[in-house]
């Protein structure tokens, strides 16, 4: 993991005296709510529904235990006793006093943490590969070049005001988990044809009121220009994206307005006075970053633990796990485990402080200290034996972290909805719970395979709703709460928008209409199938028959 | 007088910045004697400013400071409006006027300028920081000065630090 040096930690101290200040003079009025907004806000805290929410930034989503038993500290002295990890893998405190807010940065410089950027229309914090390192599918660690973005983004003084928030996602391996194309700026990379290592970059995707999938810029930017040529993107958008309407002030929108060859043209001729200056990356200082993520010191292990294999026949429970929540290693004997925070009756995502203080242990004991945020809202242990699976899930089981739901339909990734935000129009913890219960049969939620539902409040997107298999859509018809369903959106490598199946329910019919909707997949499926490409071969139809047909009956029956 | 922050001091300052309003044109309003800042449009329109060594201009966050660039030589100060202090556009202005068109004269911050953006402005090289009149105290914009040094190392260039932390140390990994 990055660690600090002497420069990382000054700036994060510096920060924390700065924003003590200016809190204090909001405090004592000499700040008014309007111009103390973007600077709270650029320090990660939010004034919501029910108080203020602290957001504080997990880079990349890598964390050591320490920070995570700071997470339990906190949640612990100045909040009602849990976090709840986000989508974009930080965490949020809800409950957080405005006037505790310095202290609680304070706690978190002194464990290499902050705040920074996590909130506000400036560059956010980078998300990547929750496998990161460990993958078998990695073609190169994305993990040094999500720290040099950070650091050349933290207080970058051109782009703190720009015309909306900025996000940037970074992946190293075959397959996308960092939702690349779905990012103001998404990063794949790469190597070229004569083994040089530089970056594929997609630019303008994004999710939220106007939904796109990103376009390339360019194929291939040599690794020494990264900087150069994300400055670049981000000075035509600074001058040229939309200020008069908030909702189309994203990048994506000047992207879609010009045309991706315009834009890049626009970039290139930025970009040829940037190049080869003094922000050019040089090899000595991607060979130190590079350097704090070097392997642990994996042992050299048979690539199959017996006893493992053996506590598997023994206990269908911890198989089932397994199953679900483990994954595979680039090295023999190890594996990755999927902590889930998708226990039902348990909002997506939070976590107790009891829980982090053990997740933090379990870090220690079996993962080389080192834990991982997900876009999900779960968190992993990367680098755990085989032979430590089963005491591992074990204490898990003992502490309610031991769902086997990873991927499934129930591993729901939701956003706090209308029960904490001031932007939501509606619920999504309750239906998130709902449906959670509706699929409380292990077996047949195995059954369904690998489904992928995304739930958000409005149209900000937070669920990630449309790049769900299916997506829930929380919407506003006269003051009453609604639910919209797409269908067919997918991350990944082919990462694509799902489609609106047709006119919203009532909450209580959400439980319901996903009980259709997996019923037709799982009467149209090809052996192995999973539901997401049944829907991409059968198209929506059989899906709309299926949710539609029913309800419009019964319509008639209620207004008869 | 006005106050402004003029490398690192606090000065008193008798230019005047003249807007157009609505029933005003570019090329025919009156720009009467005294320091007045005009905006481009009126000093592109009206040449006869241009041999005034008491007209200065100021640009929007619209204009394109490549415009300006053949002026730079002549003009005492050239000033950027922040219409809205969450309107970022100044700051790549700014930056373009130092790095590209080689500015080197006074460059101003005008507008909606607030303290807790001294430090950004000054890095995008920014010199002379101009709040709205009566918006701060003499205590508070001194006190402002010393939040210009909050940070000691940035990571990145800017115009006031032209190579990066990697760069200007020698940083070891830790």
């Amino acid at each position: 993991m990055y660690r600090y040096d002497d420069y990382d930690q000054q700036l994060v101290d510096e920060r924390v005296k700065q924003y003590a200040d200016q809190t204090r003079r909001y405090l004592a009025g000499e700040l008014t709510e309007e111009e103390y907004l973007p600077l709270r806000l650029q320090n990660g805290l939010y004034v919501q529904k029910q108080a203020p929410m602290l957001r504080v930034a997990i880079p990349y989503g890598n964390l050591r235990s320490d920070q995570v038993r700071m997470f339990a500290h906190i949640a612990r002295t100045y909040d009602k006793g849990y976090g709840h990890f986000s989508t974009r893998q930080n965490i949020q405190f809800n409950w957080p006093k405005i006037e505790d807010t310095p202290k609680i940065l304070a706690d978190l410089a002194s464990v290499q943490m902050h705040a920074i950027q996590t909130s506000g229309n400036c560059i956010r914090n980078t998300t990547s590969d929750p496998f990161a390192g460990v993958a078998a599918d990695e073609l190169i660690d994305p993990r040094p070049w999500c720290e040099l973005i950070r650091q050349w983004s933290t207080f970058h003084p051109e782009f703190a005001y720009l015309p909306r928030k900025f996000k940037m996602a970074v992946n190293g391996a075959k397959e996308d988990r960092a939702i690349i194309r779905c990012h103001d700026i998404g990063l794949e990379v790469r190597q070229n044809e004569t083994g040089e290592l530089g970056f594929r970059v997609f630019v303008g995707g994004g999710l939220g009121r106007t939904p796109m999938v990103g376009k390339e810029i360019t194929d291939f930017i040599p690794w020494q220009h990264l900087l150069t040529y994300l400055e670049a993107i981000l000075r035509v958008y600074n001058r040229f994206g939309r200020r008069d309407n908030k909702y189309k002030a994203r990048i994506k929108i000047l992207v879609q307005a010009l045309g991706i060859d315009a834009f890049r043209e626009q970039v290139e001729a930025e970009w040829v006075h940037l190049k080869d200056g003094p922000a050019t990356l040089t090899q000595e200082e991607v060979d130190r970053v590079a350097a704090c993520f070097v392997d642990p010191d994996y042992e050299n292990l048979p690539a199959i633990d017996e006893g493992f294999i053996a506590k598997q026949a023994e206990s269908v429970p911890f198989a089932k796990w397994v199953e679900r929540n483990v994954r595979g290693h680039k090295r023999p004997g190890y594996a990755s485990a999927v902590i889930s925070l998708k226990k039902t009756g348990v909002p997506p995502g939070d976590i107790t402080d009891a829980q982090l203080d053990l997740v933090a242990d379990w870090a220690d004991r079996y993962s080389f200290g080192e834990v991982r945020s997900t876009h999900e809202q779960n968190l992993v242990l990367a680098d755990v034996k085989q032979s430590n699976l089963f005491a591992l899930w074990e204490e898990l089981r003992a502490h309610g972290l031991a769902t086997p739901n990873f991927g499934l339909l129930t591993d729901m990734i939701c956003c706090p909805g209308g029960d904490f935000c001031n932007l939501a129009n509606a619920k999504s913890i309750p239906i998130a719970e709902a449906v959670q219960q509706r699929f409380d049969d292990l077996d047949y939620l195995h059954d369904i395979g690998e489904l992928e539902l995304n739930i958000s409040g409005c149209m900000n997107a937070c669920g990630h709703h449309h790049v769900g298999h299916i997506g829930i859509l929380g919407v506003d018809k006269n003051g009453e709460e609604w639910y919209q369903i797409t269908i067919g959106g997918r991350q990944g490598n082919e990462a694509g928008i799902g489609k609106v199946i047709g006119r919203s329910f009532a909450a209580a019919d959400v439980p319901d209409v996903i009980e259709k909707l997996v019923a037709t997949y799982i009467d149209n499926r090809h052996e192995g199938e999973r539901f997401i490409d049944t829907v991409h071969r059968v198209g929506q139809d059989p899906f709309k028959a299926r949710v539609y047909g029913e309800q419009q009956n019964e319509r008639k029956v209620v207004n008869g | 007088m006005a106050k402004l922050i003029k490398t690192q001091a606090i000065v008193e300052d008798a230019w005047q910045v003249l807007t157009l309003t609505e029933d005003q044109n570019a090329d025919s309003v009156e720009v009467a004697e005294g320091q007045w800042i005009v905006p481009l449009s009126v000093y592109l329109a009206q040449t006869a400013l241009q041999s005034r060594r008491d007209v200065a201009v100021w640009l929007a966050g619209d204009d394109e400071p490549a415009d300006v660039a053949p002026y730079l030589a002549q003009l005492p100060l050239v000033a950027v409006h922040f219409p809205k202090f969450a309107d970022g556009r100044g700051y790549s202005i700014a930056t373009l006027l130092r790095t590209r068109h080689g500015h080197t004269g006074e460059l101003r911050a005008i507008g909606d300028v607030l303290r807790d953006q001294f430090d950004y402005l000054t890095r995008c090289g920014f010199d002379a920081l101009q709040p709205a009149e009566g918006r701060y105290s003499d205590a508070q914009l001194e006190d402002a000065l010393r939040n210009v040094k909050d940070f000691s190392e940035p990571y990145q260039t800017s115009v006031t630090v032209q190579s990066p932390l990697f760069r200007r140390q020698r940083r070891v990994a830790a």
